[in-house]
């Protein structure tokens, strides 16, 4: 159990997917003018990355690692080569499974982070989490604990994210360096604060 | 013609640079800097994923669906990322081991997609291929840029040839070891981004609304 909860304080702060390996980098800068849809992304970033992770899991403990088809009979074949697009596979039909779902049973929350759902797919933040989840070799309820923990580490990271840059518009910022460049040493200086997690561990 | 060539190729290397200003491929190229072999194998990576994605997807742009055609974009990026990454377990092993996971997340790495939907889909064979060579290079031009600046100040080296004597070694060069860490990436690709913009001023983005200026005496 502490291990677990170990994991899951690690992937929230200390190993943060966008700050401390920037995945999902495109859509943290590009989707976090405001607050509210900062939040739509993080949600369903989070939401899908919970489902994704485990999921994918499985089916390479299950099917494609090392001999793990030894249950149907082949013992040393390796389909591991294959994980890349079995996961981007998995990943496109999830999301389109929970958009289904939610549009259905919670339209709230559907209207709520709708158009970002599709976005997600391209997501690498999402893909990463995988092929990480499979590079540590994570066991099944490592890959739960995994996949929420990253998922609401970068929900938190593009809010605080946000939050900051909707301030930044009244700040008075030298030329050239306005948009993209100041985003730039704002999320540089994110990671920096999110980098004295390190002590926690 | 021949001009029109030159330009697809060269325009991505400053004016429409992938990276500083049409925000495409950040992931990665924050992540495989730190070192300069790093950022030059991604950098070939990505530059033959790219002409040869946008190639192929030109090629049959004529014969694709219009609701299927992310899907299989999709399917084309992803075999060709499977086979660069077995290319590079078997011949740079350990390189291959370095980059991690991000030869794999090549697949989402909106360039090659954004490169795809955006260019090779209304373009003919040569020029998408063009295109995506000169995107690569773009690309690879900050990457390498980045991965030279915090090697040197990070390590005193270049291409793992020790350049500066550390103070470990007995030498005089106080090696930054911030320069090796998540956030001077972040630092270094701002500051690329405000010299081009300091340089070329028509690729600042306009401001959302102007600050009055502030009235004489009161704070």
């Amino acid at each position: 159990m502490n291990a677990l909860l170990e994991l899951l304080l690690r992937s929230v702060f200390l190993d943060n997917l966008a700050l401390s390996f920037f995945l999902g980098m495109c859509t943290f800068l590009a989707v976090s003018k405001r607050v509210d849809t900062a939040l739509g992304v993080g949600l369903a970033v989070m939401f899908v990355q919970t489902v994704t992770v485990p999921v994918n899991n499985l089916i390479y403990i299950w099917l494609l690692a090392p001999g793990a088809l030894g249950w149907a009979g082949f013992e040393d074949l390796d389909l591991s080569f294959l994980k890349l697009i079995a996961f981007i596979g998995v990943i496109a039909a999830m999301v389109q499974v929970l958009e289904m779902t939610l549009e259905f049973h919670v339209p709230k929350l559907h209207r709520a982070m709708g158009i970002f759902l599709p976005l997600i797919t391209v997501n690498c933040a999402i893909l990463g989490g995988s092929l990480f989840m499979v590079e540590r070799s994570y066991g099944f309820a490592e890959s739960v604990v995994f996949g929420f923990g990253t998922g609401l580490g970068w929900a938190l990271a593009i809010v605080m994210f946000a939050a900051i840059r909707e301030r930044l518009k009244y700040a008075d910022i030298p030329d050239g360096l306005q948009g993209l460049g100041m985003n730039f040493i704002v999320a540089g200086i994110m990671s920096l604060g999110f980098l004295a997690f390190a002590g926690m561990g | 013609m021949q001009d029109n060539n030159w330009r697809i190729l060269t325009r991505p290397l400053i004016d429409e640079n992938p990276l500083t200003l049409q925000i495409l491929g950040i992931c990665s190229a924050l992540a495989v800097t730190t070192s300069l072999d790093t950022a030059l194998l991604m950098s070939f990576v990505v530059i033959c994923v790219l002409a040869l994605g946008s190639g192929s997807v030109s090629l049959i742009r004529n014969h694709l669906p219009h609701s299927v055609r992310i899907i299989v974009q999709i399917t084309i990026i992803a075999s060709l990322v499977i086979v660069v990454d077995q290319v590079l377990q078997a011949y740079a092993f350990e390189l291959s081991k370095r980059l991690s996971v991000f030869v794999g997340l090549i697949i989402t790495n909106c360039i090659v997609l954004g490169r795809a939907e955006g260019f090779a889909m209304h373009n003919g064979f040569v020029a998408s291929v063009l295109d995506g060579i000169g995107n690569g290079l773009g690309y690879a031009l900050i990457l390498v840029i980045v991965g030279a600046i915090r090697e040197f100040f990070g390590k005193g080296s270049l291409l793992n040839l020790q350049i500066l004597i550390t103070t470990s070694q007995g030498g005089a060069f106080e090696p930054l070891h911030l320069m090796l860490l998540p956030p001077s990436a972040f630092f270094i690709i701002g500051g690329i981004i405000w010299y081009v913009r300091r340089k070329r001023p028509k690729q600042v983005e306009k401001p959302e609304f102007t600050l009055r200026p502030r009235a004489e005496g009161s704070e």
